[in-house]
């Protein structure tokens, strides 16, 4: 498509930072990503500590075992933004306008992703300060946490690339919303709570096993409390990865199918 | 035609839809460089699917068109260079303030970073929103939203100005006053203006041709004077005192031409003879021992062109009273 003015890389910061304001600019984004993930932290670990008494639990510590959990509701909360902020510029006709520049179809996806991925860090920080606080101990030290972010921003992609599809295709913000439990019920489902080796009821232990959600809770677990664990990383990275690929392939098809210009 | 031009040609042009009629049923038309071309016809006749076809956001069924001197669907990124279009909904983001619009749209329009700030903020006092450019959008009254649209598509100085019911929900006010930016830019910018509206006055006031579409098909074209003077006659509007002798006042009435819409309690005729059968029909009502609550004279207007092309009368569903224009039949009160 010439003539294209201006580069890709303009393009999607543009977007980056539209994406980023509006989310500061909407309390009802920020409030959630930040602390129901530290609450669910401090339920829990007031409430299951007692499970580290369980043999074969990996750690002294609920609040290590539990930092995952929180890492993993903040990807959630990106799939929510992401999906939503597309849906709502479906809804609002404002894709048509940005349809109506030089713009490349990838710097709206882009942009906005990179801009869902920039407030993701920023609670990642938060949660593991606030984590530090409270006493979390990360056993792989400092190239633990930078791999922890690496790996925490790939989740939050893949998460927030679903987000992205699911709003694209749908383009209502309420769509965006009701997936939004679907994915909660995964997590739940995985491995999140209990390492899968303790969890007692079969079904439960079967489903978790096979919820690639799991996989994820664990390679960023295994960060903070087992130490480097190169199965549990490359399965992490992996399943993420996938994950990412297959939302970002579904979001520009359907931001293709929106985006239909002569 | 050269890319350099600015004008519109359109031929044959056609949209289907999987459900529902035929939106866009053949039309042809064109533009002239710098002329204002108002697209006038109720909701649903096809107006907003025609300017999704010329902008390049949705593919024609059949038919073709050069916009700027570029072919819509072979050379989609060159019209889209050349044109600015203002979409029917305002689309701006609420959270957005008036500046942080323009800093987006200049950015993405390719405009060189030392002139972003200097050009979004040319437009926004050319509108009248310097003093809110760094308020939320979402707080602008519906005029504001309006204005900040049309200085978004201004940016990249376009050639040729897509304009989609711009004044549709706008006070009377607003509405005024986005008419003289648009006037000022095809007078002294020499940009071409496509718009479609609604509103006969809209058509009338601002546009220098009309093209009248209905269901999908153009049923009128040419300058809103050429058009009104086909029609040629005056209507004549009589309320009678007493109700009951609305039928016989009509009777009297189409003695001198042609019936007219008329509201349910008066009647009105086309006179056939122009303004010198005034006395005579009053001499007539007289002899008829009709009395006369209130009668009005109307010049033809654009209402009448499209009631004598298309059998229908245009009226939106939406603020009646703010559409009203001057010279459109309206309901005489009756004294």
């Amino acid at each position: 498509m010439s003539p294209t003015t201006g580069t890709l890389g303009l393009q999607v910061a543009q977007l980056a930072r539209r994406s980023v304001l509006r989310t500061f600019r909407q309390p009802a984004q920020v409030v959630p990503t930040v602390l129901f993930p530290l609450f669910l932290l401090a339920v829990n670990t007031a409430g299951l500590e007692a499970a580290t008494e369980l043999p074969g639990f990996p750690s002294d510590s609920y609040v290590d075992f539990a930092m995952a959990f929180a890492f993993m509701q903040g990807a959630l909360f990106s799939m929510v933004n992401a999906g939503t902020d597309l849906a709502r510029d479906v809804e609002s006709g404002f894709l048509q306008r940005l349809a109506l520049t030089p713009m490349r179809r990838a710097a709206l996806l882009l942009g906005q992703l990179a801009g869902v991925m920039a407030v993701s860090l920023l609670a990642g920080v938060i949660y593991l300060l606030v984590g530090l606080v409270a006493g979390v101990t990360v056993v792989t030290g400092v190239g633990g946490v930078a791999v922890l972010f690496a790996l925490a921003l790939l989740i939050g992609l893949a998460f927030a690339s679903l987000g992205a599809f699911i709003g694209l295709r749908f383009g209502s913000a309420e769509a965006v919303q009701g997936f939004f439990p679907l994915f909660f019920v995964l997590l739940f489902l995985s491995s999140a709570s209990l390492p899968r080796e303790l969890i007692e009821q079969d079904w439960f232990r079967t489903v978790a096993t096979w919820n690639p959600v799991s996989y994820l809770v664990e390679g960023i677990r295994s960060l903070f409390v087992i130490g480097w664990d190169g199965e549990a990383l490359a399965l992490g990275f992996g399943i993420a990865a996938l994950v990412a690929a297959a939302g970002v392939a579904g979001a520009a098809r359907a931001l293709g199918t929106r985006v239909v210009r002569g | 035609m050269t890319s350099d031009d600015n004008g519109i040609e359109v031929g044959g042009l056609v949209r289907d839809f999987k459900k529902g009629p035929r939106a866009v049923d053949g039309i042809d038309l064109s533009v002239a460089p710098g002329e204002i071309y108002g697209f006038l016809g109720p909701n649903g006749a096809g107006k907003s699917t025609t300017v999704l076809m010329l902008t390049t956001l949705l593919p024609p069924t059949d038919g073709t068109a050069r916009v700027a001197g570029h072919d819509i669907r072979r050379e989609g990124a060159r019209v889209r260079a050349a044109i600015g279009v203002a979409l029917q909904e305002a689309a701006l983001d609420p959270l957005l303030t008036g500046r942080e619009h323009m800093r987006l749209q200049t950015a993405l329009q390719g405009v060189p970073r030392r002139e972003r700030a200097a050009r979004g903020d040319e437009l926004l006092t050319r509108m009248g929103l310097a003093d809110a450019a760094g308020r939320r959008v979402g707080g602008y009254s519906g005029g504001m939203k309006r204005r900040l649209d049309l200085a978004l598509a201004l940016v990249h100085r376009p050639r040729v100005l897509f304009l989609d019911e711009p004044t549709t929900g706008l006070d009377p006010s607003s509405r005024s006053e986005l008419w003289r930016e648009v006037a000022r830019l095809a007078r002294e910018d020499g940009v071409t203006v496509f718009l479609t509206t609604q509103y006969l006055e809209e058509a009338d006031v601002l546009a220098d041709r009309v093209g009248i579409i209905e269901a999908g098909r153009l049923v009128a074209e040419g300058a809103p004077e050429t058009l009104k003077a086909q029609i040629g006659r005056p209507a004549l509007e009589v309320v009678p005192r007493d109700a009951l002798q609305r039928d016989a006042l009509a009777e009297v009435l189409e003695r001198f031409g042609s019936a007219a819409a008329a509201p349910p309690h008066a009647a009105a005729v086309r006179l056939s003879r122009g303004n010198d059968a005034l006395a005579d029909v009053v001499r007539a009502l007289d002899a008829a021992g009709i009395a006369i609550a209130d009668f009005q004279l109307h010049a033809p207007s654009l209402d009448d062109v499209f009631l004598a092309k298309t059998g229908k009368q245009l009226v939106s569903g939406e603020e009646p009273d703010e559409q009203a224009p001057a010279d459109r039949v309206t309901e005489p009160v009756a004294s």
